[in-house]
């Protein structure tokens, strides 16, 4: 096992993804905490899948995928994000119309389109990531690194702000700080962590790659800094079991590292009952 | 010119008015409380003067000298999830962002005045307890001291004293007091008709329509506030 496991990472392309993996992990987590206290898990679900209707475009029009799902993915976030705060629209209604919308048009696309002979595997791999990210291309690999460093960066840059948007928007806005500008931050960071969270988990799953860490450091944590580190610390530690997992036993990457997260849901939740 | 001036101003929702034809105006330095019965828009007043999008007809208007991230402000009900994580100190330092304008940080000059701020209001060894698991009372204190920290040159308070017991209802009344005599102004609703009296300057009273507005001196001879007083001000 260790053999196997020295022997694939002697592989540089396996040592990028893996760094790739952690970072993109690390993004998720950080702004699942916000997502999942801003009550958004659902935007989080609903962006994947318009992600993957992009994609499903870009495929079809054999456009380079980055290009086409980050700049929709984007919009479709602002869109949602200001839908959600205008309570005479039908928020709920409007974001499930806008997921399974997206994911219909986009199967159909690849469906009547696809020049591939195996279209039910492409879908899957969309859908489900499978080994995506060890098949990334070097410089996908680059762009991933260089977009989890910026996500990182503007998250600690705003990250008083965040907090002060994410607690009581209210306050924050009766005081002057500009909370339509940093919940637009929020939507556009949100997008762009989905759609890398796409290359590692599939775009079924990513939700679980944002909420899981979250949810599971709520369970014990009790401050949203200590939250906040603790599903860093969770979601990386999964992936790199995730990914190990699925380097030595062949198994998809983005259900393994998920059936990861679960675990360590379970375990949490136990010892935050314990604890009381 | 007055902080705050307004004129024939009517509040409401949706376009159906509450309060008509209120006119008054806060100087810098003002102690203004507001009372009036329960419904009578004082709360709506305050969201107005907050910006919020409750203005009928008529104008609010702000000096040049104030800004909105002078402005502390405690609403009378705060909605926060029952489930959100955060310690007291992260909900006090929150207070202070918008002194912070495009600096990520905090400075150590508004650490210390959050941390001071606490000790002001007794919840210093409440710092890393976490929020949601507060007395009512408790958690009440906490936002204030949020407020607290806001502040600069204007403080709205709706109902500050609601929950909280004697003693600190009494600090609380001569924090805020002090408070003003550094020269920063007021603005508290409150349904507490003798602490009102005791330490405002000013006293605004609506119902439907403005009843009264003017110093306090002068509203203790008005008639409004006898039978206001009579019919109970005490339990209001
Ligand atoms: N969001 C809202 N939409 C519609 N009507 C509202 C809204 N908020 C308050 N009202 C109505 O406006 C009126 C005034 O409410 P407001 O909260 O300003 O009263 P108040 O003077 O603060 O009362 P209290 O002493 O109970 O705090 C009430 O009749 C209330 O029903
Ligand atoms: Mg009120």
């Amino acid at each position: 096992m260790i053999q196997t496991l020295s022997y694939y990472l002697g592989f540089t392309f396996v040592q990028y993804a893996l760094i790739a993996g952690l970072l993109i992990s690390l993004c998720a987590s950080l702004l699942g905490v916000t997502l999942v206290l801003k009550r958004y898990s659902m935007i989080g679900d609903a962006l994947s899948h318009v992600a993957f209707g992009a994609m499903a475009i870009a495929a079809v029009c054999s456009f380079a995928p980055m290009a086409v799902t980050l700049p929709v993915t984007v919009i479709a976030a602002i869109v949602l994000l200001g839908v959600n705060s205008n309570s005479k629209i039908k928020g709920d209604a409007a974001i499930a119309m806008i997921s399974v919308g997206a994911l219909a048009t986009g199967y159909l696309l690849m469906n009547v389109f696809s020049v591939s002979t195996n279209i039910s595997g492409d879908v899957c791999t969309t859908l489900f990531g499978s080994t995506s990210i060890l098949t990334l291309t070097k410089s996908d690999i680059i762009l991933c690194t260089a977009l989890a460093v910026v996500v990182i960066l503007v998250f600690i840059l705003f990250y008083n702000k965040i907090f002060a948007v994410t607690f009581d928007e209210g306050f924050a806005g009766a005081t002057g700080t500009n909370t339509r500008l940093y919940n637009n931050i929020i939507a556009v960071v949100t997008a762009v962590v989905i759609v890398l969270a796409m290359n590692l988990v599939g775009a079924l799953l990513v939700s679980a790659l944002i909420i899981f860490p979250a949810l599971t450091a709520m369970r014990v944590f009790k401050s949203f800094f200590s939250v906040i580190i603790g599903a860093a610390v969770i979601s990386v530690g999964c992936s790199l079991i995730g990914l190990l997992v699925a380097i030595i036993y062949g198994t998809p990457v983005g259900s393994t590292i998920v059936v990861t997260d679960i675990a360590a849901f379970a375990v949490f939740s136990i010892i935050g009952k314990i604890k009381g | 010119m007055a902080l705050i001036e307004c004129n024939n101003l009517s509040l409401g929702y949706e376009g159906k008015p509450i309060v008509t034809g209120l006119g008054f105006e806060v100087n810098e330095g003002d102690y203004l409380c507001i009372i009036g019965e329960n419904g009578s828009g004082k709360s709506t007043l305050m969201k107005a003067l907050l910006g919020h999008k409750c203005v009928i007809s008529g104008e609010i208007t702000f000096d040049n000298s104030i800004d909105r991230k002078e402005i502390g402000y405690l609403p009378q009900q705060t909605v926060i999830q029952k489930d959100f994580p955060a310690s007291v100190r992260e909900i006090v330092l929150s207070g202070c962002l918008n002194g912070c304008g495009f600096k990520p940080f905090y400075s150590a000059s508004q650490k210390k005045t959050a941390t001071e701020t606490m000790k002001k209001l007794g919840i210093d060894d409440l710092a890393n307890r976490c929020y949601r698991e507060l007395s009512g009372g408790q958690q009440q204190r906490v936002l204030l001291a949020r407020a607290l920290c806001a502040t600069k040159k204007l403080l709205i308070l709706d109902e500050p004293v609601a929950g909280l017991d004697p003693i600190v209802t009494q600090n609380l009344y001569s924090l805020i007091k002090e408070i003003n005599q550094n020269g920063i102004t007021v603005i508290m609703v409150s349904h507490d008709m003798n602490a009102a009296l005791e330490h405002a300057s000013h006293i605004l009273h609506i119902g439907h329509t403005p009843l009264f507005f003017g110093k306090k001196e002068d509203y203790l001879k008005s008639d409004i506030c006898k039978i206001f007083s009579v019919q109970g001000g005490d339990a209001l």
